[in-house]
């Protein structure tokens, strides 16, 4: 429907700020900082993303997104140092290990009403970053090395089709019965949805591209330790999605940007960081406090500018 | 058409902890009939709509749904056998498009899979847009359609309490369960809503159980009436029996018999 009139002009987009970037890069203009940085802004809104989907979406509170980045990160690195298989696999190969893995803390949270999830993820991700701490194959606190395979084209391409899956999936009736659920589960059910169901697909989809993002992060940083996925990660990436305002995509996507940059320019004084991170959400917080962009889609600006009365409405 | 009852409650009951909500239920609806259910504040009327449901898996005794058991289904598939309800406070999904709100109904009948629709494969478009067709009829006929792309939550009252009938009638139910629907409307919006369940009764070719404190839309509408009692079954009868009835007079009518008599 929607979709349909805005997908080319995306695609569009997306592949002209590819070839830019990549032109860019290998003609030298952009020096390392800034491409890793990139690659990381990346990253970061495939984490963003994948969790507004189970947040912003199904209204599924889950605050240990970080232990799907790990299980993405530590199977995909196993996969190319342990196993010498390709990149491409590792990837994939980590997206499904943690949909796995969020099937397995889904279904049995997700079946009651309340925020189970909350405390289940919480202890999923602990649980999960205690483990590759005591394995001593992966390294143990030391840290596994993985090789730097994580290119500008690897995390564009994974940024993309993670974008359209979910937006595809938002816009369609999968995506509506998903809506149901945040907006009054006892109706939902009621209507005829499964809600358990659409919980657990969300979930599963949400875990999957967060691995995916555990392996573009795992390969591009020479090492990998448990302690980079204790729970400030997951407050990290919890805040692109509440920053953002819950249920908007693009919001999540704006916020992702902007704390990632925020976050590279401050990483050397950590604890200015961390008192410059506190204030942009307190800002924020006091001025939109339904996030950056509310329950509004950029789309949604271009449709109120085009038609400046009546149109105020937005669809999803 | 047939002479076995849609719907047959047989014993039930259910309690929590020592309260007993509801006890020795036993109620029969046959095809096309509208019937009411009455009874003073916590008789045990919402509670036995979530025991139809599904809502509460009932403690004793059995629902049979043209024969067939119903309670231990969970609620969404007692919906697709054919029960839907509304909601005594307003249920509605509030920051969704009251066309979003009936396509929610439709769900169910779409088949396009998860795949198709990120795919986007052409059974996607196709399912899509059947929803979209049949949802924008359904609203013609309650007219809601001009309040297509508003959202739920900005209708006036009585117009939410309208759509949450047409979005439970959107799940193509044999048996509609409403909750106090007139609750906090109007005199004009009450009668408009007895002439809307009347309409959609023959419409629809349904057959409705309704709760409802206002005893002239009940004596009204209904063919028949359950009167509930501190969870148990006082009377049952047309509303000429029920008015006279001197159990029901004593517990719990009084007064407002009197009125309706007038
Ligand atoms: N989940 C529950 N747990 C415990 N007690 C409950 C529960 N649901 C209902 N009850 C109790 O069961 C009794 C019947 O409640 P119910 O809501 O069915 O009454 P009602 O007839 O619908 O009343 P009203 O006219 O006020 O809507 C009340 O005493 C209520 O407190
Ligand atoms: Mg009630």
């Amino acid at each position: 429907m929607k979709k349909s009139k805005q997908f080319w002009p995306f695609i569009i987009v997306a592949v002209l700020v590819y070839v830019v970037v990549q032109v860019l890069i290998s003609t030298g203009m952009m020096n390392q900082f800034y491409s890793n940085t990139l690659i990381l802004i990346a990253i970061n809104i495939i984490l963003a993303v994948s969790l507004h989907l189970v947040i912003g979406i199904t209204g599924q509170f889950s605050i240990g997104h970080a232990g799907f980045l790990a299980v993405g990160a530590y199977i995909s690195a196993i996969i190319t140092m342990k196993l010498q298989l390709p990149f491409a696999l590792a990837i994939i190969v980590g997206g499904v290990v943690a949909a796995l893995a969020g099937l397995i803390v889904g279904i049995p949270s997700l079946r009651l009403k309340g925020d189970y999830l909350a405390i289940a993820t919480l202890g999923f991700a602990e649980i999960i970053r205690i483990v590759f701490l005591n394995i001593d194959a992966v390294g143990g606190a030391a840290g596994m090395q993985v090789s730097h395979l994580t290119t500008w084209t690897y995390a564009f391409v994974c940024l993309v089709i993670t974008i359209i899956v979910i937006v595809n999936f938002t816009n369609s009736r999968h995506g509506l019965a998903a809506i149901s659920v945040r907006e009054n589960e006892i109706a939902s059910d009621a209507m005829g949805i499964n809600t358990t169901y659409y919980k657990v697909i969300a979930f599963a989809i949400g875990s999957f591209f967060a691995g995916v993002a555990g392996a573009l992060f795992s390969h591009n940083f020479y090492i990998i330790q448990p302690s980079q996925f204790g729970f400030l990660k997951s407050f990290d990436i919890l805040i692109f999605v509440v920053l953002g305002g819950l249920g908007s995509l693009s919001g999540a996507v704006l916020s992702a940007i902007l704390l990632t940059i925020v976050s590279t320019y401050l990483q050397g004084y950590p604890e200015t960081r961390m008192i410059i991170y506190s204030l942009v959400l307190i800002i924020v917080m006091l001025y939109r406090p339904k996030g950056l962009m509310g329950t509004m889609e950029i789309t949604d600006y271009f449709k109120l500018w085009r038609t400046p009365k009546g149109g105020g409405q937005h669809g999803k | 058409m047939g002479n076995k009852p849609l719907l047959e409650v047989k014993n039930t009951g259910i309690q929590f902890g020592g309260l007993k909500a509801v006890q020795n239920l036993n109620m029969v609806l046959n095809q096309g009939e509208l019937v009411g259910l009455i009874g003073p504040n916590g008789a045990g009327k919402t509670t036995s709509f979530n025991l139809l449901t599904g809502v509460y898996v009932p403690t004793e005794g059995d629902i049979l749904l043209n024969g067939e058991r119903i309670n231990g289904l969970p609620p969404f598939k007692v919906t697709r056998k054919g029960v839907s309800r509304t909601f005594q406070n307003i249920r509605l999904f509030n920051e969704l498009s009251v066309l979003d709100n009936v396509k929610v109904a439709y769900h169910s009948i779409a088949k396009h899979s998860i795949i198709s629709s990120i795919l986007r494969l052409p059974s996607h478009f196709a399912g899509e847009k059947e929803m979209e067709e049949k949802s924008i009829e359904f609203l013609k006929i309650f007219s809601l359609d001009k309040y297509k792309d508003e959202l739920a939550k900005n209708l006036p009252y009585g117009q939410q309490r309208r759509l949450e009938i047409a979005r439970a009638l959107a799940a193509n139910p044999k048996l509609l369960l409403l909750d106090e629907p007139a609750a906090g409307m109007n005199p004009q919006e009450t009668k408009d809503l007895m002439d809307l369940i009347a309409f959609i009764r023959d419409k629809f070719d349904l057959t409705i159980l309704l709760i409802e404190h206002d005893m002239n839309l009940v004596m009204g509408v209904c063919e028949r009436i359950y009167v509930l009692d501190h969870g148990q079954l006082l009377a049952e009868g047309s509303p000429e029996e029920i008015r006279n009835h001197p159990k029901v007079i004593e517990a719990y009518l009084g007064e407002e018999v009197h009125d309706v008599n007038a």
